[in-house]
C-alpha cells in the first residue's frame, strides 16, 4: 500500500508484483541493493570528507602508538635560545617558552591522551551494554531501579562529576580516565536500553518465541545483535566527546604530572604566552579540533550508511 | 472544459547518484466534475502522478519531460509560487491516513480555519465559515469539535475533518489518496458516500487514487490503470473492469478478492476433529486512568472450534476482538474467564516441558511481513531457527528440510541465501509460511497475513495457503478484517463484533445468505459490488 | 492533575538526595586515605604527624565517627544551609558560595540566551534555506561546534577580539563588556548541541504526513515551517533542556578560568586542585540541583504544551 504522502520508493527497490508461484527473483533492483549491502565499508569510503577524516583519526591513532615515529625532535630537549620561534620548516608548530618543540610535544602527547580516552570508551561500553541490555531485556523493577540510578548520574554534569572523581583519586592519566568513564556509562546504558526496548517488541521476536526459542536464546541470537547498532556509533561520537574531556581536565590542571603533556596541559602552558606567541596554545589545540572533527564525521557517516 | 491534462508527463526519482524512472510519460485528462479512479499496484507511479498534480513532489523527484497543467497552470518546470497558486484553491487533498495527517498539536478548528484563511474570507467571518465546513462534512456538534484536538476524535471524524480542509479551500478538484486503506469498512463506507454526495453538489471533479478496483468501480465514472510508470489502460469504469483489454488489467481483474463470487474451497474429507477450543472466553484489558470506564471488554464470552485440516476464519473490524482471540490461544494473553485448549490441553497452563511440546503443534504467521523476519538472518536461517530452538536433527538434516520448505512455498532455491532486505514482501510472507511449516504443526494460526501485500500478490498467497492446506492437512485460524479475502479460504467464519461473535456458521452459509445485520452490513461494504451486481 | 504535579516534585527530591549521597560516597569513601587529603588540605603535613598527633586531628575534625554518622550529620547540616567549612580558604563553604554565585549565574543565563538564539536560528538556516551549498554548509557547521575544545575557542576568541582587535576585554569581570567574549565561549558548544537535535526533529517532523495537508493547503514552506513544524519539532528539545543548561553552566568552570573571571567555576577549579573537598561536593550538589530544577519546570510544563499527554481522551464514535 503506498501512501502518497510518504516519500516514495526512492531507493530502486520497488515493490515487485510476483509473477507466478515458482517466483522468479526480483529484478536488477534488487541486486543492486544486495552489492550495497555487501559493502558498508565501501559506502562509507564513498561519502564525502570520510577518506580524510580517517585519514587525520589513523594519523593520530599511530602517534598515539608509536610516537617516535612521527616526532621530528625529541619533546623533553630543551634550548632555551630557540625559544618561542613561531612556525616553520625547523619546528612545525613553533617551540615553546624552554624551545622545545612544539609538534614532537604534541604528537608524544597522543600517547596520553587517547590511551586515556580509550580506558574511558572502554569502560564506559562494558558498564553501558551490561546495564542496558540487563534493564531493557529483563524490565521490571529491575529496570526502573537501575534506571533510576542512571537518572541521578545524569543529574550531576559531566565535567562536575569527573571533578569529585578526581578530587576523591588523585590527578593523572589514571583518574582522568576513570572519571570521564564513569561519566558515559549513563548515556550507553540509556540508549541500549531504548534500543533493547524497540528490538524486543518487533514481530521477529514474537515469533521465535511461538517457535519454541527460549528467552535465553532469544537475547544472544536476536537482540543483542540487532541491538549494539546505535551504541557502536555512539561510542564512535563519544570518543571524540571524550577527548575532549580529557583534554578539559588536563586543560584545567589535573593531568598528567609535567614534563610528560597531554594535549590540554600544553594549551594550558600557552595561556601565559598568547599575546605574543599564540602559536604556543593555539595550535595544540587545532590538532585537537581536527582530530575530533574527523572522529565525528566518520561517526555521523557511519551512522548514515546504516540507515 | 479540462481542468486537468497531463501530457506525455515523466518523472524521476534521484538519489545517491541512482536515478528511478516513476513515471514514463503518461496522459492524463479530468474534465469539470468528473470522477476519474487511478488504479495501481505499489511501485505504479499513481502516488507520484497525484503528488505532481499538487506540486509536492519531494525535493529528489523532478519533472523531466511533458507537462501537467491544472485549471491552465503549467506546473512542468514552474516554481513553488505557482504551485502554491493552485493548491488548496483549485487542488485540495484528502490524504490517505487521518491518523497522522493532522497535527497533534492544534486544535481542529485551527487546522481547518487556515484553509478557509487562504481562500480569502475576511477575518470577522473565518469562524462561521469552519463551523459550516465542518457540518458539510458531516461532523455532529462541530461548535465543540472544533476545540478539541486530533488525538480526541476517532477515526472517522479525523477523516472527516481532513475532507472539510480540503473543501474549505473551495476546489475544483480534489485527490483523494487510498480513501479506503485506514479505516474500517463500514465507516469508509458512509464517508465515501458523503464525499461522493459533496463532490456531485458542487461540481468537483474527483480523482481516486488507488490500488482496489472494487473502490475504483464503485466511486468512479472512469479508470485508469497504471504499472510501473505508464498507463496501460484507460476507460469507463464498467467497461474496463467488465471486459479488461490489456493483460494487466485482466490480471488484476482476475485475482482481486472482491470482484468476483468466492470461490469457497473444497470440502477436505473424513472427520475432522476439534483442534482448538475457545470455551466462554472473556477478556478484559485495564484502561489508562482518566478513560471512560476502567477497563475494555475485547472478548466477552466467545466460545468458537477450529478444526484439524479445514480452516475458521474469524472476521472483524478493529477493536472487534479478534487479534485477542489469537493471542489468547497463543499463550500470549490469560483469559480472564472461560478457557483456550488445543486438543484437550488448556493453553495457559502451558509451561516447561510439556508447554514446549505442545507448542510444536501449533504456529503463527504475522501480519507484518517486514518486521517479521530478523534482518540480519539469512532466509535459510529464519526457516531454520524452530527446528533449531527444539533442537531437530543434525545441521545436515536441518537444511535438507529448508531447502524442501523453500521448495513448498514457491521460492526459488538460491532464497536460502538470501536476506530479507532483497526480498519483496509477498516473497517475505512465504518465507514466514515456511518457517512456520517448519515443525510440521497441526494447525497454524494466520493473523492477517495478506492485508499488507498488492492485491495480486495476495492471491497467489492464498492460493499458496489452499494448496498446502490440501497437500499437508494442516489447519488454519484465518484472521482477517477482509470478507472477500476469507471467501477464497474459510470452511467456516466466525463474525466478531466488539469482542462478541455476531455469527457462527459454515463458509458457504454466512457469505451467502448472512442472517446477522451486521454481516449483512459487512457484506455490502466489501467495494466492487457495483460490477458484481453488473456482471451477475 | 495536581497528582502528576506532587509525584514529579517528589521525585526531583528524591534525585536531590541521591546526588548528595553520589558524592558523599565519591568524596568520602572512594579515596584510599581520606583523612591524608583532609589533613594536608588543612596543611598539615601528614608524614611528620607522630601518631598522637594525628589521633587528635583526626577526632579534631569529626574523621573517627563511623561513616553512616558522618553522612547524616553532613545531610542535615545542608538541609539546614550548612556545606561545612572549606580546608584551604578556612570560611564557611556558603559564605564562599554566596560571594562567587552571582556572576556565573549572571555569565550563565547570558550564555544560555546566546545558545538559545543561535541554536534555533541555525536550525531554521538548515532546514529551512533552499537545499544547496549554503545550506549544506549551515547543516554542517553544528558539528564544528561540537568538536572544538572550549578552551581553545575561547583562547582563539581572545587573541582576534581582546588582542588583535581590541573590541572586549580579555579577563576579568568588570562591565558587560567582559560578559560578551566569555558568553559565547560557553554558548557554542550549547548551541550546537541545541542545533543538532533541533535539525534532526526538524527533519523528521518535516516529513509527517500533516506537514503535506498543511502545504496542500498552499501555505508557504516558512509559514508551515513556523506555525506547525516549529513547535512539534520542539517539543522533543525540551527534554534535553536539562542537559543544555547544565552543560552551559559546567562550561562555566573551564571558562572562567581561560577568561581569568571570579565565579563558582574557578572556584570548582581551583578547589580540585587544593583536594577542598567541602567546596567541591557542594558546587556538585548545587549544580545538580540546578539540574534538577529545570528538569522539574520542563516536565510541569510539558503537558501544557503538547496536548496528547495528560489529557483524557475522550473518544467519540463516528
Amino acid at each position: 500500500m503506498t501512501d502518497l504522502l510518504e516519500k516514495p520508493a526512492v531507493d530502486v527497490r520497488i515493490e515487485r508484483t510476483d509473477a507466478a508461484p515458482a517466483a522468479t527473483a526480483p529484478l536488477a533492483a534488487s541486486s543492486a541493493k544486495r552489492s550495497r549491502s555487501r559493502g558498508p565499508i565501501a559506502a562509507l569510503l564513498r561519502r564525502p570528507g570520510v577518506v580524510l577524516a580517517l585519514a587525520i583519526v589513523l594519523f593520530a591513532l599511530l602517534t598515539a602508538v608509536v610516537p617516535q615515529l612521527f616526532a621530528t625532535h625529541d619533546p623533553t630537549a630543551t634550548a632555551p635560545a630557540d625559544r618561542l620561534l613561531p612556525p616553520g620548516f625547523a619546528h612545525w608548530f613553533g617551540t615553546d617558552e624552554v624551545g622545545r618543540d612544539l609538534y614532537s610535544r604534541v604528537v608524544h602527547g597522543s600517547t596520553l591522551t587517547i590511551a586515556a580516552t580509550a580506558l574511558a570508551i572502554g569502560i564506559a561500553l562494558v558498564g553501558g551494554l551490561a546495564l542496558g541490555v540487563f534493564a531493557g531485556f529483563v524490565g521490571g523493577t529491575a529496570d526502573a531501579a537501575i534506571m533510576r540510578v542512571v537518572d541521578v548520574f545524569l543529574a550531576i554534569p559531566g565535567l562536575l562529576l569527573a571533578l569529585a572523581i578526581v578530587t576523591a583519586l588523585g590527578f593523572g592519566t589514571l583518574p582522568v580516565a576513570i572519571a570521564v568513564g564513569v561519566g558515559i556509562i549513563p548515556g550507553f546504558a540509556r540508549t541500549t536500553r531504548a534500543e533493547v526496548l524497540r528490538v524486543k517488541t518487533l514481530p521477529y521476536i514474537e515469533a521465535a518465541r511461538a517457535g519454541g526459542a527460549s528467552w535465553g536464546r532469544i537475547l544472544f541470537t536476536h537482540v543483542l545483535p540487532n541491538s549494539w547498532g546505535p551504541v557502536v556509533v555512539l561510542a564512535v561520537l563519544d570518543f571524540g566527546a571524550a577527548i575532549l574531556a580529557v583534554a578539559a581536565l588536563s586543560f584545567l590542571g589535573f593531568g598528567a604530572a609535567p614534563p610528560a603533556a597531554e594535549w590540554g596541559t600544553l594549551i594550558s602552558n600557552g595561556r601565559n604566552y598568547l599575546v605574543t606567541a599564540p602559536w604556543v596554545s593555539l595550535l595544540p589545540g587545532l590538532f585537537v579540533a581536527a582530530v575530533v572533527l574527523s572522529l565525528n564525521h566518520l561517526a555521523k557517516s557511519l551512522e548514515e550508511v546504516q540507515r | 472544459m479540462t481542468l486537468i491534462e497531463i501530457r506525455g508527463l515523466e518523472v524521476d526519482y534521484r538519489r545517491d547518484g541512482r536515478v528511478a524512472h516513476a513515471l514514463r510519460g503518461i496522459d492524463l485528462v479530468v474534465a469539470r466534475g468528473e470522477r476519474v479512479a487511478i488504479v495501481g499496484e505499489s511501485g505504479s507511479g499513481k502516488s507520484t502522478a497525484a503528488l505532481a498534480l499538487l506540486g509536492l513532489l519531494p525535493h529528489n523527484g523532478h519533472i523531466v519531460g511533458g507537462s501537467a497543467t491544472v485549471a491552465g497552470v503549467e506546473l512542468a518546470g514552474a516554481g513553488e509560487r505557482a504551485a502554491r497558486r493552485i493548491r488548496g484553491r483549485v487542488v485540495g487533498l484528502v490524504p490517505q491516513d487521518p491518523s497522522v495527517s493532522l497535527n497533534p498539536t492544534q486544535r481542529i478548528g485551527h487546522q481547518v480555519a487556515e484553509a478557509v484563511r487562504l481562500r480569502g474570507i475576511p477575518k470577522p467571518q473565518v469562524d462561521a465559515a469552519v463551523v459550516e465546513a465542518l457540518e458539510q462534512a458531516g461532523i455532529d456538534d462541530p461548535v465543540a469539535r472544533a476545540r478539541q484536538y486530533p488525538h480526541e476524535l476517532s477515526g472517522g471524524l479525523r477523516q472527516r475533518v481532513l475532507i472539510a480542509i480540503a473543501l474549505a479551500g473551495d476546489p475544483d478538484v480534489i485527490v483523494a489518496d487510498e480513501p479506503t486503506s485506514a479505516l474500517d469498512v463500514t465507516v469508509q463506507r458512509r464517508i465515501l458516500d458523503h464525499l461522493d454526495r459533496l463532490v456531485r453538489e458542487r461540481g468537483i471533479a474527483l480523482v481516486i487514487i488507488t490500488h482496489d478496483l472494487g473502490v475504483a468501480t464503485d466511486r468512479a465514472d472512469r479508470v485508469v490503470v497504471m504499472r510501473e510508470g505508464v498507463v496501460v489502460e484507460e476507460g469507463a469504469a464498467l467497461d474496463v473492469l467488465a471486459a479488461p483489454q490489456h493483460e494487466y488489467t485482466r490480471h488484476l481483474v482476475t485475482t482481486a478478492p472482491g470482484l468476483r463470487a468466492a470461490e469457497p474451497p473444497p470440502e477436505p474429507a473424513g472427520e475432522a476433529r476439534v483442534l482448538v477450543r475457545w470455551d466462554a472466553v472473556t477478556k478484559d484489558f485495564a484502561l489508562p486512568a482518566g478513560a471512560a470506564s476502567r477497563t475494555l471488554r475485547a472478548v466477552d464470552d466467545v466460545t468458537l472450534d477450529a478444526r484439524a485440516g479445514r480452516t475458521l476464519a474469524i472476521v472483524g473490524e478493529s477493536g472487534s476482538g479478534k487479534t485477542t482471540l489469537l493471542r489468547l490461544a497463543l499463550g500470549l494473553e490469560r483469559a480472564d474467564a472461560g478457557s483456550v485448549a488445543f486438543d484437550g490441553r488448556v493453553v495457559s497452563d502451558l509451561g516447561g516441558r510439556d508447554g514446549r511440546a505442545l507448542r510444536r503443534r501449533f504456529q503463527l504467521v504475522q501480519q507484518n511481513p517486514f518486521g517479521a523476519l530478523d534482518p540480519r538472518f539469512s532466509v535459510g536461517r529464519s526457516i531454520a531457527e524452530p527446528l533449531t530452538a527444539f533442537r531437530v536433527g543434525t545441521k545436515a538434516e536441518r537444511r535438507a528440510r529448508v531447502a524442501e520448505l523453500i521448495d513448498l512455498v514457491g521460492l526459488p532455491a538460491d532464497a536460502a541465501a538470501r536476506r530479507p532486505s532483497e526480498l519483496s514482501g509477498g516473497q517475505r510472507q512465504r518465507v514466514a509460511i515456511a518457517r512456520a511449516l517448519a515443525l510440521e504443526p497441526e494447525l497454524i494460526y494466520l493473523d492477517e497475513p495478506v492485508s499488507a501485500l498488492d492485491v495480486s500478490v495476495q492471491d497467489q498467497v492464498l492460493r499458496l495457503l489452499a494448496r498446502l492446506q490440501r497437500d499437508l492437512g494442516v489447519g488454519y485460524v484465518f484472521v482477517s478484517h477482509d470478507l472477500a479475502v476469507v471467501a477464497q479460504v474459510a470452511h467456516e467464519v466466525a463474525v466478531l463484533r466488539r469482542g462478541q461473535v455476531v455469527e457462527y456458521g459454515p463458509a458457504t452459509r454466512i457469505l451467502t445468505s448472512p442472517s446477522h445485520e451486521y454481516t449483512i452490513d459487512l457484506l455490502a461494504a466489501v467495494p466492487g459490488r457495483a460490477l458484481r451486481e453488473a456482471v451477475a | 492533575m495536581s497528582r502528576y504535579v506532587l509525584s514529579r516534585i517528589g521525585q526531583a527530591v528524591l534525585v536531590l538526595w541521591a546526588a548528595y549521597t553520589v558524592t558523599f560516597v565519591i568524596l568520602y569513601l572512594l579515596p584510599s586515605d581520606p583523612v591524608a587529603i583532609m589533613l594536608s588540605a588543612n596543611n598539615v603535613e601528614v608524614d611528620s604527624l607522630t601518631a598522637e598527633q594525628r589521633d587528635a586531628a583526626v577526632a579534631r575534625l569529626g574523621l573517627d565517627r563511623p561513616v553512616w554518622e558522618q553522612y547524616l550529620g553532613m545531610l542535615g547540616a545542608a538541609l539546614r544551609g550548612d556545606f561545612g567549612t572549606s580546608f584551604a580558604k578556612q570560611i564557611p563553604v556558603s559564605e564562599l558560595l554566596a560571594q562567587r554565585l552571582p556572576a556565573t549565574v549572571t555569565l550563565s543565563a547570558v550564555a544560555v540566551g546566546f545558545a538559545l538564539v543561535g541554536g534555533v536560528a541555525t536550525a531554521f538556516g538548515a532546514t529551512l534555506l533552499p537545499r544547496g551549498r549554503v545550506a549544506s554548509f549551515v547543516r554542517r557547521l553544528p558539528a564544528a561546534g561540537v568538536s572544538v575544545p572550549n578552551f581553545w575557542i575561547g583562547l582563539l576568541l581572545i587573541q582576534v577580539f581582546a588582542f588583535t582587535l581590541g573590541w572586549f576585554p580579555a579577563m576579568g569581570s568588570e562591565g558587560w563588556q567582559s560578559y560578551v567574549l566569555p558568553a559565547v565561549t560557553m554558548a557554542i558548544p550549547t548551541a550546537a548541541v541545541l542545533a543538532q537535535v533541533l535539525i534532526r526533529s526538524f527533519d523528521d517532523t518535516l516529513d509527517e504526513p500533516y506537514i503535506a495537508t498543511a502545504r496542500a493547503k498552499g501555505l508557504s514552506r516558512f509559514a508551515v515551517q513556523v506555525r506547525h513544524a516549529f513547535r512539534n519539532a520542539a517539543l522533543p528539545t525540551l527534554t534535553i533542556l536539562g542537559l543544555l543548561v547544565g552543560a552551559t553552566v559546567t562550561g562555566s568552570i573551564v571558562v572562567e578560568t581561560v577568561f581569568s573571571r571570579h565565579g563558582v567555576g574557578r572556584l570548582a577549579q581551583e578547589s580540585v586542585l587544593a583536594q577542598d573537598i567541602p567546596v567541591v561536593q557542594a558546587i556538585v550538589v548545587l549544580a545538580a540541583a540546578a539540574f534538577v530544577v529545570v528538569n522539574l519546570i520542563v516536565d510541569l510544563l510539558y503537558p501544557l504544551l503538547d496536548p496528547r499527554i495528560a489529557r483524557t481522551p475522550r473518544v467519540s464514535r463516528a
